[in-house]
C-alpha cells in the first residue's frame, strides 16, 4: 500500500513536471512571441514576415505538436507508474 | 448486436457517408450544367444535408442515462475529436472567422490564436481529470469535488448564462444561412434551423448529437477547403496554397497605399452593419497598448475555451483517460485545418477584389463596372453589400466599398467565378457549422437543469423515465427561448461568441482547474471564486459597454482579463481562510489524477 501510494506521489510529481514544460510553451507561443510582432515581422520566413506567420500558423503547428508530443510523454509516465489504466480499455 | 459492430464499423460508415457526400456534389454540378437554377441547388444543399443529420439523431434514440448524457463513454478518439470540432467551429468560426480577418488584419488573428492555444490548456489542465471523475456535466464536477448544493447551483448559472450567450448567436447564424438558402424570411428561417437542431439532439441526447456532430464536422471541413483550394489554383498559389501565399500578403501591402486603405468613408453606410474596409492587414502597431490588446484577447479566449462547459462534456464520452486526452489533441488537429485555412481564404479573397492584374478585382474599376456584376447585385439586393459613388469620379474606391464581415466566406465563392454548386456547399458548411455547435450548446444548459438541478438538487428519486422526459422538455423550452431571443438580433454574432468565453473564464476557470490542482481549495473559497469572479466580469462588462469607457484598452470583448484576477484571488483568499477540505475529499482529488482505476462517480448516477 505505502509503495502504491509512492508510485502515485512519484507519477504526480512527473505529471506535473511535464505540465509545467508544456505551459511555459505554450504561454511562449500563445502570447510572448506575439508581443513582438512587429519586431519579428523584419524577418522573412518562407516568404511571411515572421510576425504574422506565426499567428496564422507558426503558433497553431506548434499547439498542435505540443499536444501530441505532450501525451506521447504521459502515455510513458503512466506506463512506468502501472497506472496507464490500460486494464479498463475497450 | 447492432452497438458493438456500429462501433467497430465507425470508419466504414463514415467513409461511406463521405463518399455518399461527395456523389451528391458531384451529381449538383451536373444539375447545374444541364441548366437547374442556383436556388434550386442551394435548396437542395440544406434540406439534403439537414435531412441526413435527423436521420442519424433518429437511429440514435435512446432511453438509458448514460447513452443520453455520455453516449454510453464508448466514443473513440479521432471521431470524438471530429465531434468536438464541429462542436467548436460555430457558425463565427465558419462565416465569421475569414471576414473578420479580413477586414480586422492582423488585430483580429488574435482569436485565431486563441482559439486554437486554449486546446493545450484542455488537455494540460482539465480533460484528462474531468474524464477520471466520471461526471455527466460541468456542474457535476463542481457539485461533487466542492460538496453541497451552492457549489453546484451556482455552476449551473455560469454555465446557463455562459451558454445560452453563446446559442443565441448560433440559433441567429443557422436562421441567417437558411433565410438565404431557401428564400423565407428571417424569422422563419430562424424556427427551420431550430427544427433541424432539436431532430439531431431531443430523441438521442449526447449519443445523438456525437453521430451527428461527426456528420456535420465532414461537411463543413469539405465546404470550407473547397473553394480555398479551387480559388488558389486558379491565381496560381499551388494545390495547397497556406505555405505559398506570404507573396500574397506581400503583394496586398505593396497595393494598400496605392488604394488608400486607411481613408475614411465620405458617405456614411448606407445600410447598418456594413462597413468599409480601413485596417492593414498586416499592420500590427508598435505600441503597448496594441500589443496589450493582442494578448488579453487571445488569453480571454484560451482561457474561455478551457471553461467552455459544452466542449469539456465532449470528453466525458470517451472510454478511458487516456483516450479523452487522444480525443484532445485530434479535437485540436481538426479545428487546425479550419483555422489556419480561414487566414488564407481572406487573404486570397482581399487580393482578387485589390489585384488590379486580376480579372475579379472591383476597386479602381468603374462604379458602373462593378455595379453591373452579378455577384454585388446578388448581395447589394439583400443589403449585405453596397457599392457608392463618395468623390464622384465615376471610379471605385476602397472607402466606397461597403461590405457585411460575415459574407465574405459566403461570397468567395461567387467573387472568384466559381460555380454555383460551390456557394451551395458552402451555405451546407455554414448550416453545419452553426447547427452542431446550437446542438452541443443546448443539450450542455439542458443537461445542467436536468441532471444537476432538477435531479440533484429539486427531486433525487425521480426514475430514469422521468429524468429523461424531463431533459427533453427543457430541451425544446431552452431551444424556443433561445430562438426566440436570436429573432431579436440583439448583438452580433462575434460579439455575443467573446462574451460566452469571458462569462466562463471569469467564473469557471479557476475554480475548475484549482479543483484538480489544489487539494487545498474548499467549497468556500470555490462559491467565492465563482460568485466574485463571474460577478466582477458581468458588472465591468455592463460598466463599459453602456458607457464606453473602459480601464487599461479592456473593451466588452475583452471583461475576463478582469473577472478572472478577480476570481483566482477570492479563491485562494477565502480558500485559506477556511478550514481545509477533509481527507475524503483530498483522496478523491488524489484518484482523480491517477488515469487508473474506476471513475469517482458510479457509471450510472
Amino acid at each position: 500500500m505505502s509503495d502504491s501510494s509512492g508510485q502515485r506521489t512519484r507519477h504526480w510529481e512527473r505529471t506535473r513536471n511535464l505540465t509545467v514544460i508544456v505551459l511555459v510553451v505554450w504561454f511562449v507561443f500563445s502570447l510572448l512571441v506575439h508581443w513582438f510582432a512587429n519586431s519579428l515581422n523584419g524577418v522573412s520566413f518562407i516568404g511571411f514576415p515572421l510576425g504574422y506567420y506565426l499567428a496564422v500558423q507558426g503558433s497553431l503547428i506548434i499547439f498542435v505538436l505540443l499536444i501530441f508530443y505532450q501525451n506521447w510523454q504521459q502515455d510513458k509516465i503512466d506506463s512506468d507508474a502501472g497506472l496507464s489504466g490500460d486494464e479498463t480499455e475497450g | 448486436m447492432f452497438k458493438g459492430n456500429f462501433i467497430e464499423n465507425l470508419p466504414k460508415i463514415y467513409g461511406f457517408y463521405t463518399g455518399g457526400f461527395v456523389v451528391f456534389i458531384i451529381l449538383m454540378a451536373i444539375l447545374e450544367q444541364i441548366g437547374v437554377g442556383a436556388d434550386t441547388i442551394g435548396i437542395l444543399f440544406v434540406i439534403f444535408t439537414v435531412a441526413i443529420y435527423a436521420g442519424i439523431g433518429w437511429l440514435s434514440r435512446t432511453m438509458q442515462v448514460s447513452a443520453y448524457y455520455v453516449a454510453g463513454r464508448e466514443v473513440p478518439p479521432v471521431f470524438n475529436g471530429m465531434a468536438t470540432a464541429a462542436d467548436w467551429m460555430s457558425g463565427a468560426s465558419f462565416v465569421a472567422l475569414a471576414g473578420g480577418i479580413y477586414f480586422g488584419g492582423h488585430g483580429y488573428l488574435a482569436f485565431v490564436v486563441g482559439w486554437t492555444g486554449g486546446y493545450v490548456l484542455v488537455n494540460s489542465l482539465l480533460a484528462p481529470y474531468l474524464r477520471k471523475f466520471g461526471c455527466y456535466t460541468v456542474p457535476d464536477f463542481i457539485g461533487t469535488r466542492y460538496g453541497g448544493n451552492w457549489a453546484r447551483l451556482v455552476a449551473v448559472i455560469i454555465l446557463v448564462v455562459t451558454s445560452f450567450t453563446y446559442v443565441t448567436a448560433q440559433i441567429n447564424a443557422t436562421g441567417t444561412i437558411a433565410a438565404r438558402a431557401l428564400h423565407i424570411p428571417f424569422e422563419v428561417g430562424v424556427w427551420f434551423g431550430l427544427l433541424g437542431i432539436l431532430l439531431c439532439s431531443m430523441l438521442g441526447g449526447m449519443r445523438a448529437v456525437t453521430w451527428t456532430q461527426v456528420a456535420q464536422y465532414i461537411v463543413l471541413i469539405v465546404a470550407y477547403l473547397t473553394p480555398v483550394i479551387w480559388m488558389s489554383n486558379k491565381q496560381g498559389f499551388g494545390i495547397i496554397p497556406h505555405f505559398t501565399y506570404g507573396e500574397a500578403v506581400a503583394r496586398i501591402s505593396e497595393l494598400e497605399p496605392l488604394l488608400a486603405v486607411g481613408a475614411a468613408a465620405i458617405e456614411k453606410a448606407p445600410s447598418a452593419g456594413i462597413k468599409i474596409l480601413t485596417s492593414l492587414h498586416n499592420g500590427p502597431e508598435d505600441s503597448v497598448l496594441y500589443n496589450w490588446k493582442f494578448v488579453t484577447l487571445a488569453l480571454c479566449m484560451m482561457a474561455g475555451t478551457a471553461s467552455l462547459p459544452h466542449i469539456l462534456m465532449r470528453y466525458f464520452t470517451t472510454p478511458t483517460v487516456r483516450s479523452a486526452r487522444r480525443s484532445v489533441s485530434w479535437s485540436l488537429f481538426f479545428i487546425f485545418l479550419l483555422y489556419f485555412t480561414a487566414p488564407a481564404l481572406a487573404t486570397l479573397t482581399k487580393l482578387q477584389l485589390f489585384d488590379p492584374n486580376l480579372a475579379t478585382a472591383v476597386i479602381g474599376k468603374s462604379i458602373e463596372h462593378v455595379q453591373n456584376l452579378e455577384w454585388i447585385k446578388q448581395w447589394t439586393s439583400v443589403g449585405m453589400l453596397a457599392v457608392t459613388d463618395g468623390n464622384k469620379d465615376g471610379i471605385l474606391q476602397i472607402n466606397e466599398f461597403f461590405m457585411r464581415p460575415d459574407i465574405v466566406v459566403l461570397a468567395t465563392p461567387e467573387i472568384a467565378g466559381l460555380p454555383y454548386v460551390i456557394s451551395g456547399l458552402v451555405a451546407a458548411g455554414g448550416m453545419a457549422a452553426a447547427m452542431s455547435t446550437a446542438d452541443g450548446l443546448l443539450l450542455a444548459i439542458a443537461n445542467a437543469l436536468s441532471h444537476d438541478l432538477y435531479y440533484k438538487i429539486i427531486d433525487p428519486k425521480a426514475d430514469t423515465a422521468r429524468r429523461l422526459i424531463v431533459a427533453r422538455v427543457l430541451l425544446i423550452v431552452i431551444g424556443a427561448l433561445g430562438a426566440i431571443v436570436a429573432s431579436f438580433q440583439l448583438t452580433g454574432i462575434l460579439g455575443a461568441v467573446a462574451w460566452a468565453f469571458c462569462f466562463a473564464c471569469s467564473g469557471l476557470f479557476f475554480p475548475l482547474v484549482l479543483g484538480v490542482w489544489w487539494k487545498r481549495a474548499t467549497t468556500a473559497g470555490a462559491l467565492a471564486g465563482m460568485i466574485l469572479g463571474f460577478g466582477a466580469g458581468s458588472i465591468y462588462l455592463w460598466w463599459t459597454y453602456t458607457t464606453g469607457e473602459m480601464w487599461f484598452g479592456l473593451d466588452h470583448l475583452r471583461f475576463g482579463i478582469i473577472g478572472m484576477p478577480v476570481s483566482l484571488v477570492a479563491m485562494v483568499v477565502v480558500s485559506l481562510m477556511t478550514p481545509a477540505p477533509d481527507e475524503e475529499v483530498q483522496q478523491m482529488v488524489d484518484n482523480t489524477r491517477d488515469p487508473s482505476g474506476a471513475t469517482i462517480l458510479e457509471a450510472s448516477h
